[in-house]
């Protein structure tokens, strides 16, 4: 339960200035540094370039898929991708059991992977964030209040109890974003809770407190810019999280419902033709695969841009 | 003459790569420290005394380089040694004493099995002798109660008693060299009194040879045979304790000494002397003397890099004005 | 060390208290129980009195007190689809899951500690950079997606192993694995991170100064201490695991909690679902507490204090 150690090596940025404080300049020392490294770094540039490349695709989806996701055909089920024995030249990744263009599927998925992916992570790092701060900041009861939720939440097992939420609800996209945005706070607030503790003992917040600026300006002007570089890894890491859980949902046939095309939910439809049709499952699990691969990448090669020296 | 010095070190040099070059931390550094013979190595921190240390016994960082003309321990060279013969070596021959005893004890074992671990290790005796040595290891570095603090663990002991238990843990297997790396620096200024002492009895009743390092020059003086003062990682000047207090050559030796306030002599309140400036930057090699920038003597003749001008037996300083002196002589 | 196990085991049980109030108001959520209870074609009497005889009708706190008190006693209810008591539904299958998870944290621990040992000897080697990959690699890799096609390719294609239900030892290799691998990433890095700091610690200096061998350096003096941390984390992910077995026994068709908990969901049977959240939740709590305690007698200066 002291599982306090889960943040990813939390360092805000040197005493960077508030960016309200200097209006439209350009950016300070610390924020040009990381731009230059972050262009030199492999994982940041590899995870920047294939997650764009996902919010590309899912908001050009009516432009760039070749067929209606939904439109089904009995005459072409099946049908091999190009790889395949039989393929099609309409059908480049093939089709499913019901006739569907794989590829038309893909490319909506991704809609739906990157929406819940970026909306629970926004609910879950509002109420995590503010957990966090609020525990870093004033410490005493209120950091024991929050351990003491955010341990609670941690002994409970996420999965069953979104699948529970969600099949009480009942299922839909709406439900499935909002239950994970309620669940997945738990590492926003750890990390957040030591990234503010470590920022609160520096001397331009005591100064600020010595102005007597209300609490909600030094939060806003001195604690969040200072931890916003934290803020960002955990960001990226529990999008990534949200996009798996709900792949497992869907998967398990309690998340986003048919014939909505959910990467998860095509897995588990495909799941009974894998043994003859591999590619059913592989297609959108390998699109799973690369999409968290790539905003793992891109979180942890921020933290190691980040970080004051590159510690290996 | 004719005895084999205890250990011989020639010509040793220790670099560790950084950025923006190679830092030359020791810059051949030579000594010979005969039986029952305690050298003192003097210097401020961040001179090269403690990676020298470290060099000797291989103990050094992976990443530092580690050259020398010759170095050796009872005519046995340590550089070609097999990593089996020098472990065979430590510990049980030579064996070292650090600074921080705080953290130099390992905080998931007791005191006893670290303590029996030494003998263990290097000679085939019973679990029951290493006990009974350990025991009587400790009451002579005088630990009350031994026999209940080989069952305790090491934060449950103060620095000073901790400090106790890392010599007697170097005494396991009377060793005939002991390099002590700034025993006292961390302990307090009563405690580093007694751990002196004792380290000196030691010695006495051992007969076993001992390099101290050390920055305190007050240490040189109650306890040094002889004395070797570093600086930027060379040696600039060695002899008999009695001859660099009495006739302290090198300029930077004369600075040291004054540093330190002499009992019925320095009057209360009077200004002790100081040597003003840092030590050069270590990257690299020295176009000239790496003590010019803060040398009060410094002349247009500094401006190259110096070599030792020995004055005798056992007897060398790294001047220019000692060249000029020999020289005219 | 009374007082650290005191505070511990107070935290623990407020936490599990909270949990329980949780679970309880989950099923209440879930919609009227009498009606569920009643089963299909009962009359608005029906459910009535079986409202009443269940004593649905009083206050939410008094039927907390009471259900809390049952569960105290191992009542956890009737299980509206069996019509047997939860707890013998689940007291049936934990041990499936128990062995699935045991397994699973084994593999995870037997992968993960001499791969994060091995990164930590030679840092940016080719074995650190092996495993820092596996690490990415594996956190990123969907795990119903991933036991499918460990399915595939050694069940179907290589035809090494059962791809489901429950028999022998060999039905729970691919489970496990499927289960495990999850957890490999973050003990790695971990035992990675541990060890390169105590490596670099003073004591380590003092135990190769003693003259010990390289094996007794790295594994009595350093890994002791590397993995004191390591213990608290394998703890939490087995916890972690027992909550993916929903997904993993679902795949293999392996009758344990998990397993239990998805059918009962898909048939609306939530008084199971209810009982197996407080379940996982509980055996979470005293994983964690036990893994403290476990700490605290690895590491001498928590337990003699």
């Amino acid at each position: 339960m002291t599982d306090m150690q889960a943040a990813p090596a939390a360092s805000p940025t040197a005493p960077a200035p508030g960016p309200g404080k200097v209006p439209g300049k350009a950016p300070a020392g610390p924020w040009a540094r990381m731009r230059r490294r972050s262009l030199r770094h492999g994982g940041v540039m590899f995870g920047a370039i294939v997650l764009l490349g996902f919010i590309a695709m899912a908001f050009l989806a009516p432009l760039l898929a070749p067929h209606d996701p939904l439109s089904q055909s009995l005459s072409t089920r099946l049908i091999d991708p190009f790889w395949g024995a039989k393929p099609h030249p309409d059908h480049l990744l093939g089709t499913d059991q019901l006739g569907r263009d794989y590829l038309s599927r893909m490319i909506y998925g991704a809609r739906i992977s990157l929406t819940i992916g970026l909306v629970a992570m926004v609910i879950s790092g509002v109420i995590g964030t503010a957990m966090g701060v609020a525990a870093g900041y004033f410490g005493g009861r209120i950091d024991h209040f929050v351990t003491f939720v955010v341990t609670t939440r941690l002994s409970m097992p996420v999965i069953l109890v979104a699948l529970a939420v969600v099949a009480v609800a009942g299922s839909s996209l709406t439900v499935v974003v909002l239950v994970l945005g309620f669940l997945l706070w738990d590492r926003f607030a750890v990390v957040m809770r030591s990234a503010t503790r470590q920022v609160r003992d520096h001397e331009y917040v005591a100064a600020a407190q010595a102005l007597g600026m209300p609490v909600s300006r030094i939060v806003m002007s001195e604690i969040l810019p200072n931890v916003l570089g934290a803020l960002i890894v955990v960001a990226t890491l529990e999008m990534a999280h949200a996009i798996l859980l709900e792949a497992a949902l869907s998967f398990l046939g309690l998340g986003v419902q048919p014939p909505t095309p959910s990467w998860g939910l095509m897995v588990s439809e495909g799941r009974k033709a894998m043994f003859f049709k591999p590619w059913l499952i592989a297609i959108p699990g390998a699109a799973l695969f690369v999409l968290v691969l790539a905003i793992n990448l891109l979180g942890d090669g921020l933290r190691d841009v980040m970080a004051p020296e590159g510690r290996s | 003459m004719s005895e084999i010095p205890i250990l011989k070190v020639e010509d040793l040099r220790v670099s560790l790569p950084v950025d923006g070059g190679t830092l030359n931390a020791v810059r051949g550094v030579s000594f010979d420290v005969n039986r029952g013979e305690t050298l003192c190595i003097v210097g401020e921190s961040g001179c090269g005394k403690s990676l020298t240390s470290l060099a000797i016994m291989g103990l050094l960082p992976r990443r530092a380089k580690r050259e020398a003309a010759a170095l050796a321990f009872d005519g046995q060279s340590l550089q070609g040694m097999s990593p089996r013969g020098l472990r065979k070596l430590r510990g049980d021959r030579m064996a070292m004493i650090f600074q921080e005893p705080m953290t130099s004890l390992n905080p998931a074992y007791t005191v006893g099995d670290q303590l029996m671990e030494a003998l263990l290790t290097h000679r085939k005796v019973s679990r029951s002798e290493a006990r009974a040595r350990a025991i009587a290891l400790l009451e002579q570095v005088g630990i009350t109660a031994a026999e209940r603090r080989l069952a305790q663990y090491p934060h449950q002991l103060s620095g000073g008693l901790r400090q106790r238990v890392m010599i007697a843990m170097a005494l396991m297997c009377g060793p005939e060299l002991i390099i002590a790396d700034e025993p006292t620096t961390a302990l307090d200024v009563t405690i580093q009194a007694q751990i002196l002492h004792l380290l000196l009895e030691l010695k006495r009743e051992m007969g076993l040879a001992l390099v101290l390092i050390t920055h305190d020059l007050g240490v040189v003086a109650r306890i040094a045979d002889r004395v070797a003062v570093m600086y930027a990682g060379e040696v600039v000047e060695t002899g008999t304790a009695a001859e660099i207090f009495s006739d302290p050559q090198h300029p930077y030796t004369r600075g040291l000494l004054s540093c330190i306030p002499v009992p019925g002599r320095t009057r209360p309140g009077e200004h002790l002397g100081s040597v003003p400036g840092v030590v050069p930057s270590l990257i690299g090699s020295f176009t000239e003397c790496g003590f010019r920038e803060r040398c009060p003597l410094a002349r247009e003749a500094c401006a190259r890099p110096i070599g030792l001008t020995p004055l005798g037996e056992g007897r060398a300083v790294r001047c220019v004005l000692a060249e000029t002196e020999e020289a005219a002589a | 060390m009374l007082g650290f196990l005191l505070k511990r085991a107070a935290l623990a049980l407020a936490v599990a208290v909270t949990v329980s109030i949780i679970s309880f108001l989950l099923l209440r959520a879930s919609g009227d129980i009498a009606v569920a209870v009643a089963g299909e074609g009962a009359t608005e009497a029906d459910i009535e009195a079986i409202r009443i005889q269940f004593g649905f009708d009083r206050p939410l706190i008094v039927q907390y007190f009471e259900w809390a008190g049952n569960a105290l006693t191992g009542d956890l209810g009737q299980s509206v689809y069996f019509r047997v008591p939860v707890v013998e539904l689940i007291g049936e299958r934990m041990p499936v899951t128990m062995g699935l998870g045991a397994l699973a944290l084994v593999f995870a621990v037997a992968l993960s500690i001499p791969l994060g040992v091995a990164a930590a000897l030679r840092p940016n080697s080719i074995i650190d950079r092996l495993s820092l990959w596996i690490a990415v690699l594996g956190q990123a890799m969907p795990s119903f997606w991933f036991a499918l096609l460990l399915m595939l390719v050694m069940g179907v294609w290589w035809r090494w192993l059962p791809i489901s239900g429950a028999g022998g030892f060999d039905h729970y290799i691919m489970p496990a694995i499927a289960l495990g691998y999850y957890a490999t990433p973050a003990i790695m890095r971990l035992t990675r991170a541990g060890m390169i700091e105590v490596l670099e610690s003073d004591y380590i200096r003092t135990a190769h100064a003693k003259g010990l061998g390289t094996g007794k350096v790295l594994f009595k003096h350093a890994l002791r201490n590397a993995v004191i941390p390591v213990v608290s984390l394998a703890a939490v992910q087995f916890g972690f695991m027992l909550s993916g077995s929903i997904v993993i026994e679902s795949i293999f068709a392996l009758p344990g909690v998990g397993h239990l908990a998805w059918i009962s969901l898909q048939r609306s049977d939530f008084t199971v679902v209810q009982g197996i959240v407080l379940m996982l939740s509980v055996i979470y709590i005293l994983m964690a507490l036990v893994a403290d305690l476990f700490n605290a007698w690895l590491d001498p200066r928590i337990r003699v204090a």
